[in-house]
Formats: structure tokens, sequence, C-alpha cells
């Protein structure tokens, strides 16, 4: 057994460091974890997303206490009982659906800030890999979370998604029920889907954040230059009182003081949308109560889908869900298909410039023809910008490997 | 790093941090508000018993938010009292119907007069007072209002104010 | 600065983004319908005839509408006018009591609630008035066509419109218009209204099971009449678009092609009023929202500011 100081005053410094180690703690988690100081406020993201997670359980747990997850009644306890009884409910429901939505935006924005300065690289795939993982664990948590109104898109949604597992020829629809709990959605399919949207994949989630953090600890953030240097010595630059000469700053309070003031602003745009632009996150279609005998005439998923649901349209049955499940995993891939050695921001890396921007428009061409109706030019755009998104996956690792050296 | 730029940046944070305690204490009234009892839960709290056909000495017994509630036309041979809830020239026991003693529901044995409580065996006679076994006070009158042969329970009349001022209602 | 150039790449992505997933697809995805401001003079009627080619049909909706025209321009006698609509009475009862198909509505705030022209048209010819003489092989069977024989010509027309703009246009709540003007089809949960009315408390489970089957029975009673039970409205003001419900009011057809829903011919007020009342049950956040969103965004406006001069002074020195 370890040193105790028998003098130590409970709950005083000492007492705690020879407990729980609070002062290396504190050292190596806020005060001497070393960030870059050329970074720009796409750094923030991080933490932006962590805000926005946080607010999304609180109101979650906010709304748990009047939701039912019953077929019968879960319709009306979030329109009405939620919505017009529970004191502050709508505005629990409002953070809720809209967070829902904007968590994503700022997902995109991170991952493709990610992508365009090489933080994937050498080093920090790991940071990629988890990053990846709580993006599709979050995919999952929408999903499940859209289906507990119960209104016609939750039905419908819940429909359309749970046949995907059927596979196409392979009719596996023994798997789509077993999913369901029945033949269709219905009441087994609602409280289940409630069981993982409130607990198991939130706490997959809050795991995957840890996991997250955890992986950025030892490689440290990328900075806008993917400029290599020695953290050891700017830290002791730093801790020398040279504070402008060192390249990095501690986490709390030099970085996180700019988190905070980016988080300032990115609030000002999540309540605007909050009270005055909620209706972009919650779909009109979805007041209507679920009718398994009536499907509405558009049903499309929320955006934040919508460029991988495009993937799916424009092939045949089989090919479609092939083309699906490729895009849904191949951003794992990025790592290991990007073959330059280069760490630098993609305006520097030559035809991986061109890359970057090109599949960037390209999933946005994605998105807005994945909510057009499916018809006419619509078709042929959606389909060329799906063969696109796969010609640029299959041209990355050449290009990367023509990179010169910089 | 001079002393008086850490003050400063000091005050700066500390000033941040004071301006977002408060916005969550905004947040926490909020909370609270979700946590309260929603208004139709609030509105269903009262109840409406019309006594002009109530026997005498027949128990009937009322739910009032969701406790049973003992309305018990008196006989002439039952003891006039303080507590009687007087509808016409009628005399009523209208009670909470739960023993003061436990919370259980004590039963009415009519040839008696009394309310005997199987749980620990306390009985109160026919005005609600306490007569035997462990029960500490008679049994509650709930907030009453009286309307012609109606009497509305939770809201608090005339008459059950006096007794409420009297001590008598608990 | 180079932050903001970065903060305006981001920030007209993401509007890029917003404008294709919102305004460009909506536009795509519904027809634009036009609203003609709550003016009912057949134009749009006569539109859809000529459209699907039913020159007979578009031919015999604008001599009607001329007539319409025509009785509008006469004088109306108030006087004349109130003896007239004793004959209205006969059937609109202001009871529950259903007439072929539907409860005849309650008269008492007509005047306010409903255009003048369309009245007119309405007591001429309720089919065509409300464009629904599609599911009517002679429009005489509308269950109230019969008052073409009760009324004695274009004189009384306008004369008893005359008496109904004069006398049944009090003031009138916005759950008055609702139950006026779309109550008798459209149930309202949240609002404990059916077909029936105001849903009454029951003691006993018997007595509500029991008036439950009359709402039902009623609601057969319309199911059979309109081909579907017509939606509940609870939040119909969320589920619809505001551009949507105020041309579908205006004309069902414009929207919903073959829709079985007549044309109610309420005047803007009217609407208004229906529409609050719409409003007060699919959305009462609205004033609370509206109360509350300034705060917050100040709080947060606030916030920045003094976020931004805590990271200045934490940064003192490292540039």
């Amino acid at each position: 057994m370890a040193h105790f100081d028998e003098n130590a005053k409970p709950f005083s410094q000492k007492w705690l460091d020879e407990r729980l180690a609070v002062s290396t703690l504190k050292r190596v988690l806020s005060t001497e974890y070393w960030i870059p100081k050329n970074i720009n406020f796409l750094w923030a993201m991080g933490m932006v997303l962590a805000a926005t997670f946080g607010l999304l359980l609180v109101s979650g747990i906010m709304l748990l206490m009047y939701y039912k997850p019953d077929v019968n009644l879960a319709f009306d306890s979030v329109n009405y009982t939620i919505m017009s009884e529970v004191g502050y409910g709508w505005l629990w429901r409002h953070i809720h659906g809209v967070g829902a939505s904007v968590v994503f935006l700022i997902i995109y924005i991170h991952m493709f800030v990610g992508i365009y300065y090489g933080s994937y690289k050498r080093g920090r795939e790991l940071i990629w890999l988890s990053g990846m993982l709580l993006f599709v664990t979050f995919s999952a948590e929408a999903f499940s979370g859209y289906m507990l109104p119960w209104g016609q898109m939750s039905y419908w949604a819940g429909m359309v998604i749970t046949n995907l597992f059927s596979g196409g020829s392979l009719e596996a629809y023994g798997l789509v029920e077993w999913i369901r709990g029945d033949y269709v959605p219905g009441d087994a399919f609602l409280t289940r889907f409630f069981m993982l949207h409130v607990l198991l994949l939130p706490l997959v989630i809050i795991g995957l954040i840890v996991l997250h953090f955890g992986t950025l600890r030892i490689p440290h953030v990328n900075n806008q230059d993917g400029e290599e240097f020695d953290f050891e010595e700017a830290a002791e630059l730093y801790k020398a009182g040279k504070v402008k000469e060192s390249k990095v700053i501690p986490f709390n309070p030099v970085f996180l003081s700019k988190d905070v003031f980016v988080m300032g602003i990115y609030f000002i745009f999540f309540f605007y949308l909050v009270f005055y632009h909620f209706e972009f996150a919650m779909d009109p279609v979805n007041f209507d109560p679920a009718d398994g005998l009536k499907t509405p005439p558009h049903i499309y998923p929320e955006w934040y889908f919508l460029w991988s649901y495009e993937i799916l349209r424009p092939f045949s049955k089989d090919l479609g869900l092939i083309a699906f499940a490729i895009a849904q995993v191949i951003f794992f891939m990025l790592p290991f298909l990007d073959k330059s050695p280069n760490v630098a921001p993609a305006s520097r890396r030559g035809l991986f410039k061109y890359w970057f921007w090109i599949m960037l428009v390209d999933m946005i061409i994605l998105t807005f023809m994945g909510k057009l109706p499916p018809q006419g030019i619509w078709n042929t755009i959606g389909l060329v910008a799906a063969l696109l998104f796969f010609a640029l996956w299959i041209a990355l690792p050449i290009i990367t490997k023509l990179e010169k050296k910089l | 790093m001079a002393d008086n730029t850490k003050g400063r940046r000091d005050f700066m944070g500390m000033a941040l941090g004071g301006f977002t305690a408060l916005g969550g204490i905004g947040a926490l009234y909020a909370m609270k508000r979700t946590w309260d009892p929603l208004p139709s839960v609030k509105a269903a709290g009262f109840t409406t018993i019309d006594v002009s056909a109530a026997q005498e000495n027949v128990l009937n017994v009322e739910k009032w938010r969701g406790k049973p509630i003992f309305v018990l036309k008196k006989s002439k041979d039952m003891k006039p009292d303080d507590r009687d809830v007087i509808v016409g020239s009628d005399r009523f026991l209208v009670a909470v119907g739960l023993c003061t003693h436990l919370g259980c529901i004590p039963a009415y044995a009519a040839d008696e007069h009394k309310f005997k409580c199987a749980c620990h065996g306390g009985e109160f006679d026919a005005s609600g007072h306490q007569i035997f076994g462990p029960p500490p006070s008679p049994l509650e009158i709930p907030p009453f209002k009286v309307e012609g042969t109606k009497v509305v329970l939770g809201e608090e009349g005339p008459e059950y104010k006096k007794m409420k001022e009297a001590g008598l209602t608990a | 600065m180079k932050e903001l150039k970065i903060f305006g790449i981001v920030a007209a992505f993401t509007l890029l983004l917003y404008w294709g997933v919102e305004p460009f697809a909506h536009s795509k995805m519904h027809k634009h319908v036009e609203g003609h401001d709550f003016v009912y003079n057949g134009t749009a009627d006569i539109e859809e005839a000529e459209a699907k080619g039913k020159q007979e049909v578009a031919e015999a909706k604008k001599k009607f509408w001329a007539d319409v025209e025509k009785i509008s321009k006469l004088k109306g006698d108030v006087a004349a006018g109130e003896a007239a609509f004793a004959t209205c009475l006969g059937c609109h009862t202001g009871q529950p009591i259903n007439m072929g198909g539907v409860i005849p509505p309650k008269l008492d705030h007509a005047g306010a609630l409903y255009d003048k022209k369309y009245l007119i048209a309405l007591i001429k010819d309720p089919a065509m008035a409300s464009n629904v003489d599609h599911k009517y092989k002679d429009t005489s069977t509308h269950p109230m066509g019969s008052i073409k024989m009760m009324m004695g010509g274009d004189q009384q027309i306008a004369d008893v419109v005359a008496y109904i703009k004069a006398k049944k246009a009090a003031e009138v709540t916005p759950k008055e218009a609702y139950e006026e003007a779309c109550g008798r089809c459209h149930a309202m949960r949240y609002m404990k209204w059916t077909q029936l009315g105001e849903t009454p408390k029951f003691k006993y489970e018997k007595d509500a099971l029991a008036y439950k089957i009359k709402v039902l029975d009623e609601q057969d009673a319309v199911k059979k009449y309109m081909g579907k039970l017509p939606p509940d409205l609870s939040i119909i003001i969320r589920a619809r678009s505001e551009h949507f419900l105020e041309t579908f009011v205006e004309n069902p057809q414009s929207q919903l092609p073959g829709t079985s829903m007549p044309r109610v011919g309420l005047t803007k007020e009217g609407y208004e009023k229906v529409k609050a009342y719409l409003e007060e049950s699919g959305d009462p956040s609205k004033p609370k929202r509206e109360a509350l969103g300034p705060w917050v965004l100040l709080f947060f406006f606030i916030f920045t500011i003094l976020a931004y001069l805590w990271k200045k002074s934490v940064w003192k020195g490292h540039h």
C-alpha cells in the first residue's frame, strides 16, 4: 500500500491527491494538456459538439418524464401533453428536435475540417476511427429518436429503413421481422427503439466520446499548417513564461477561453433556430399520426441522411443496397486510402485539393437530389453524383500516391 | 506574466462564470416547472358530490385527488358534532377515508355506527373521532364548499374555513 | 482576417445546404397554388373545369357565377329577409341532428364568418358554391339542394343574405368560428371536441361509453357522406403550411383535386378566427416562445461578449 499522510485534512489538496491524484489529473487533462497555438475556430467544433450533446441529454431527460412509448399514446404524449401541458415542455422538445439536426451539421463540419487538414493521418488514425464510430452511433441515435413521436414520417421511415435489412434479393424478411418484433413497425418496435434511444445508444455514445477524447491525448490535435513540432520542447518554453515564442497553449484556460467564445456564437445561432426557425428540424408530415395504411406523398429522411439515401436510390435494388452499404463504411477507410506522406491542409496538397472540394460539392448535390422527387433530370443528376462519389474513392489512393512530399 | 494581467483575466473569467450561473438558474427554473403537476391534474383536483339522494347511515365513498372520501348522512340517533357538514337540514360526515394511524381505509360497521380499521384495530365514531386504538387524531376533513345540495371538494368554503380556524379539520 | 474568411466559407456552404433541402426541394415537391384573398367569384372553379377539358361544366359555372354577381348587386331588404330566414332555421336548428350526411351548421355568426357572394351562391346552388358539384349527378341532390325550391327568386336570396349580413354578424370568438365553420365534420381531440360538440364529463363509465357510441354513429354518418372521416384538426396547424391551409380553406379542390370537402366560404376575418383556434389547440406555445425568445438570445449575446473579453484577457501576450 502506498504511503498516506495521516495528518492530511479530509478533502484537502493533499488528501485528494493521495486518493485520486487530482493534481496530476488536472495537469494531464487541463493545465498541461498542450494544444498547438496556430489553430482557428474550426478546432472548437469538438467542444461545440460536446455542448450540443449536453443540451440533447438535458432536454431528453426532461422529455422522458412525460413521453409514453406506446403506439396508442406516443403521438399525443408528445404533441399534446409535452407540447401544451408540461411546463416548458415545448422548449425541451424544440431544443431536442433542433439539437438533433444541428448536431449533424457540426459533425459534418468537424469531419470535413479533419479531412481538409489531414487530421486523420500519421498517429491520428484512431481519432478518426473513433470519430466515425461516433458518427454512426449518432446516426442510429437520431434514427431511433425519430421513431418516438410516432407520426407518419416516423412510421414510414421505420418501415423503409428496417426493410433495408432484408438485403435485397436475399429476402431476409425473417431478420426484418426480428428487428421489428412484429410484421410491421408496431408496439414492440416502438418500445425497443425507445430503449435504444434512451439507454443503450446513449451509453455507447458516452463511452465513445471518452474514447475519442482519449485518442486525442497522446498524438495531440493537429494544427492548421499540419506542422510537426516537439510538444515537450514547446511546453517547456511556455512554462518558462515565453508564451509568445511557444508554439503551444494549455487547454485550460487558454484554449478553453476561445472554445467558450465560439460556443457563445454557436448558442446564439442555436437558440435563434429553437425559437424562430424550428420547422426545418420538425417535419410537418410528422405531425400527422402514424397510419400504416397510407404512405405520405413524399417521404424522405432527415437532411443529414439524404446523401447516403440518394446513393441507394438511382440503382437497382441489390446494387443500390451494396452501394448504400459501402457509402456507410467507406469513410472509415480514409486514413488507409490516403497514401500521401503529407499532413497538410488540402490547399497545399496538389490533386487532393480538388478531390476535397469535389467530394464536398458532390455530397451536397447528393443531399439535394435525395430530397427532390425521384423523377426526370433529378434522377440523372443523382445517378451521376452517386457514380462520382465512388469514382472519387477509387481515385483517392492513386492521386495521393502521386502526391509529392512537401 | 504580470500580476495585473492575471487579475484582469480572473475578473473576466469570474464575470463570465457568474453570468453563466445566472443562465443556469433560469434553466433550473424551467426544469422545476417541468416537474410541477400538470394543469390538467390541478384542474381535476375538484370533485362535486350531490348529497340530495343520500340515505341515512349508508356510507358513500367518493374519490377526490386519488383518495377515498367518506360521505355519511347522519341519522337522528347519532350525536351532532362541530365537525358535521350541514347541507340544508341534514348533517353529514365528510372526511378523508384514510386511517390517521398509517393510512389504511377503515370499513364502516353500520349497525355499530363505527369505522373500524383492519390494519391495526383503530376505530372512529360516526363523527370521525378516534375512539379506540392507535389513531392519533380524527379522520381528516378535506377542503369543501357547500353549494345548494352539492358539496364541492377541493375548494375552501366559509364553513370549512371556520372549522379550520377552530382546529377541527384534522 | 483569415478566420472570418474561413467562417464565410462554412456559412456559405451551410446556407447553400439549407436552401437546397428546404425552400428549393419543397418548391419542387408541392405545386404552387395561387391564393385569391378570400374573394369568391368562381374564377378558380371555371379554370379547373376548363383545365380538365369539361367545357360544358365550365359554361354552367360561368353562368352560375355571373348570376351570383348579378344578385349581389341587388339591394336586399333586411326585414323581408328575416321572414325568409325562418326557412333556414328548419334545418339549421343548432341541435346536433344529422340531416342527409352531416349536422347542419349553426348560423348564429354566419354574417360575420362567411362572404356575401359565397352566401348568395350557396343559397342559389349549394353544390356549385362549395365547388363539390362533381360529387352529385344533379346538384339538387346535395343535402341542402332543396333550398333552390324553397327560395322565391333572386330578390329573396338577396334579402336573406342582407338579413344574415346585418343581424347575424356579431363578434365571433375563435372557438365559435371553429364550431360553426368546421366542427361538424372535423373533430379536435385536444379540445375535447367531436362532431357532436364538446364532450361532456360523465361520472359513470357506462354513460361515457353510451356517448361515445353516439359519436361513433355520427362519425359513421359523416364518413358515409364524405367518403372518409375528415381528419381530426388538433394539430393541423403544424402538420400543414400556412399557405396550404389558407388556399385549402379558400378552395379545397385547389390543393386536393377531387376532395369531398366543400368550400366553406370564410371571409378573411373569419379564416383568421378559425386559424386562431387551430393555433390554440395545435401550437399553444407560440406566445410563450415569442415572449421567452428575445431574453434567451439576449442572454447568449451578453454571454458571447463576456466570453470574448475573457478570451482576450487570457490570450494577452500570446501573439
